[in-house]
């Protein structure tokens, strides 16, 4: 192996939910402009975030992500007007399911991610990437 | 409409699957180590055929699958190659020529979100890769036969609006075969452009290009249209749409419904209004750039008069309601530029001895009008630029005239006080005020209040509501001739959808199972298109959703409370499974050697 990638057993495994039409593209445009970003960061597109199951964005959190990212379509949603609220409230829900579980919340995070938004998302995933490692670090007490 | 009932699929660790896993030359097979992920899917449940073709799309591999899915008898296949954008099409073709359905294709992603993105570390791309694949399967494992959707089509079309976008769209459609019906809400056809003299960059009047617009209309049978008409009401499905139409006759209404296979909405757009003494507006001869060009087309040759007054001098100030920070219009109109400067030489043409002040932030005269903007300036035009954040203000003076003050960035930010006889206000394009026919179609509305398109560049006239198209200023500012070129574009994409008689809808929409629905009704209002309706089903009422109407979205799945709704090829069982699949990546990556 070659070059400065962190290797991948270190890095959290993250799993990215995308929409078809405006985020996935962008997250194509970030690979084929070779911005890199680790490569423990998997995607998954549906056609809209707004159909997102928060059941699903704890599942993920508990078989073994240590992170989830919905790649919201904010304002741009061709389907709904009221997207980037209904997927606000669907990370809420899912949110207080974790709180339950007694999953952190900075875990799930969600960010609206246009079709040429590529060098936001690498940094998105470095960042997240970033938190999450710091979120492995046990809080010192007193 | 109509959907055949496919063969029942088999039990999700007896489907027969094909995986190929694509080198794409070496794009994918440089950064990934392919035979590695080809091993490690060979033996998962249900794969028969685990293969890594050098190039997947080129016709040898594709005939080499139709071969593997005939002898091997696959009922699914799995290409991990590049994004699903470029060849999700062609791998659907390949399982359709091999008569296999192809909704028991998926398509992986390992090119743009995997090699390209991680050329550093192979282990890891590697790694991710066999996920993603794994992911795969797990979504083809449980994928249900589908069959697209089958629509009859109506081969008419209703435009909206009679401006010159939507009265050339109608000849384009009686020219291709569909006919066409205009509905106009005021009384006269022909928008904005009907009401102006010549416009740019042909000179041609625009009252006139329309008046000939509408002689040819009159020349021909298959289109009709009516004035002081509104389309109040739409049901059915795409490619026979029941429009409803109320026509406003003698101080009362009549209804009229209207089969039509396609929509096209031409609405057009409303000149922005400034507010009592914005930038002086209010004030005896401050007009808009709308006021000014009637008063331009209606003068006399060789004078130009307002109110009776002989004008001298004139002060152009740019961009009035245009490129503000939010909440003001942020957006440029990119037309105002261009109309403006050829309003000025029009004035020149009248009276070259007429001064004429340009006071801009930025002169947007984009492609050949760039030619305008010198000749405008060769006949004395004088053009200055002010600050952004310092705008010219406008005074009424006691001798009765006008004065602007401006400060020109281009001499040091000097203050100039010019006295002029009248103030333009070059404004732009605001949205029109259209809520009840947003309403009617569910039109998709921008943050800026224009109408939405599926894509801007490679679905531009579309919606996401199948068979309304949108075309003109109704989705932005546009010149007269970007227009009429998005008017003809929906004209050819409705020839698209309604010659051929019948047209074939994704059917990975929305499904509710009646077993677990409780009726609660939580999911009715959740679907902006009316998708979703209460039935009676076994002595109680259930959800339904109309796989025609519904776009698929899946909005309403985290909406019921019971678990009730899936949305097909993203189904909860295929989500679970495609999550487990993808983490449960345990198998060891073997280094590259050397």
């Amino acid at each position: 192996m070659s070059g400065a990638a962190e290797p991948a057993a270190d890095t959290p495994r993250v799993l990215v939910f995308s929409t078809i039409n405006i985020s996935d593209p962008g997250i194509d445009l970030a690979g084929s402009r070779h911005l890199e970003y680790p490569a423990t960061v998997q995607t998954m597109a549906v056609p809209c975030s707004s159909g997102l199951k928060p059941s699903w964005l704890v599942h993920a959190l508990e078989s073994g992500f240590e992170g989830v990212f919905v790649a919201s379509d904010g304002e741009e949603c061709a389907y709904l007007p009221d997207c980037a609220e209904r997927t606000a409230a669907i990370i809420d829900r899912a949110q207080a399911m974790m709180s339950e579980r007694g999953i952190p919340a900075q875990r799930l995070k969600m960010a609206a991610l246009c079709s040429v938004c590529a060098e936001p998302f690498a940094n998105y995933m470095r960042e997240f990437s970033a938190t999450l490692t710091r979120l492995r670090t046990p809080v010192p007490v007193g | 409409m109509s959907q055949e009932t496919p063969e029942p699929k088999a039990a999700p660790q007896q489907r027969r699957i094909g995986v190929y896993i694509c080198h794409c030359g070496g794009n994918i097979s440089d950064y990934v180590d392919v035979a590695a992920v080809r091993e490690a899917l060979k033996d998962e449940p249900g794969v028969v055929v685990s293969e890594s073709p050098v190039f997947a799309c080129s016709d040898g591999t594709q005939h080499d699958m139709i071969d593997d899915i005939r002898a091997q008898n696959l009922d699914g296949l799995v290409v991990a190659s590049c994004s699903p954008k470029l060849h999700q099409v062609t791998f659907r073709n390949v399982a359709k020529r091999a008569d296999l359905n192809q909704y028991a294709y998926t398509q992986v992603n390992v090119r743009e979100q995997d090699s390209w993105a991680h050329p550093h570390d192979r282990a890891g791309a590697t790694e991710k890769a066999i996920g993603l694949v794994r992911a795969g399967v797990a979504k083809t494992r449980l994928s249900d036969p589908l069959e697209p959707l089958r629509i009859e089509t109506v081969p008419r079309a209703l435009v909206v609006g009679g401006g010159i976008a939507g009265l050339r769209a109608a000849i384009g459609l009686a020219d291709v075969g569909i006919q066409a019906v205009v509905v106009e809400r005021e009384s006269r056809l022909g928008g904005w452009v009907g009401r102006f003299g010549p416009t740019f960059p042909d000179e041609a009047s625009g009252a006139e290009e329309v008046a000939g617009l509408v002689e040819q209309i009159k020349a021909r049978r298959d289109i009709t249209v009516y004035t002081n008409a509104e389309l109040t009401g739409k049901s059915g499905t795409f490619g026979n749409y029941a429009a409803q139409l109320t026509l406003h006759r003698d101080g009362s209404d009549k209804q009229l419904t209207v089969d039509v296979g396609s929509i096209i909405v031409a609405t057009g757009f409303d000149s922005y209004a400034p507010d009592e003494g914005e930038f002086g507006y209010g004030i005896d001869g401050v007009v808009t750039l709308p006021e000014f060009k009637e008063l331009v087309d209606a003068a006399p040759a060789g004078t130009l008069s307002y109110r009776g007054r002989p004008v001298r001098s004139i002060a152009y100030v740019y961009c009035v309601g245009s490129r503000q920070e939010a909440p003001g219009n942020e957006y440029c109109s990119k037309y105002c530029c261009t109309a403006t400067i050829h309003a000025s030489m029009l004035v020149s043409k009248l009276d070259p001895g007429i001064r004429q002040y340009h006071l801009h932030r930025d002169i947007r005269a984009y492609g050949r009008n760039e030619l305008l903007y010198n000749e405008s300036r060769d006949r004395g035009s004088i053009y200055l630029k002010f600050p952004d954040d310092t705008p010219p203000s406008v005074q009424k003076e006691a001798s009765g005239g006008l004065s602007v003050t401006v400060t020109d960035l281009l001499t040091e930010s000097r203050e100039l006080t010019l006295p002029v006889d009248l103030v333009v206000l070059v404004t732009g394009m605001v949205p029109r005020e259209n809520s009840d026919l947003v309403q009617v179609l569910k039109l998709p509305v921008g943050s800026d209040g224009f109408f939405n398109e599926i894509h801007p560049k490679l679905r531009p006239v579309e919606t996401v509501v199948d068979g309304v198209m949108i075309a003109g200023c109704c989705q932005s500012p546009r010149t007269v001739g970007e227009s009429v070129a998005a008017g003809l574009a929906a004209v050819a994409q409705s020839a698209a959808l309604l010659k051929k008689g019948f047209a074939e809808l994704e059917p990975l929409v929305a499904r509710v199972d009646p077993e677990k629905c409780v009726g609660s009704g939580e999911c009715l209002t959740s679907c902006p298109y009316d998708a979703i309706t209460s039935i009676e089903w076994d002595g109680r009422q259930v959800a339904t959703v109309d796989p025609a109407t519904c776009k698929g979205c899946g909005g309403c799945v985290p909406v019921c409370g019971s678990d009730a709704i899936d949305l097909l090829g993203y189904t909860d069982a295929q989500m679970r499974a495609a999550i487990e699949e993808m983490i449960a990546t345990d198998v060891p990556v073997k280094e590259p050697v050397g």
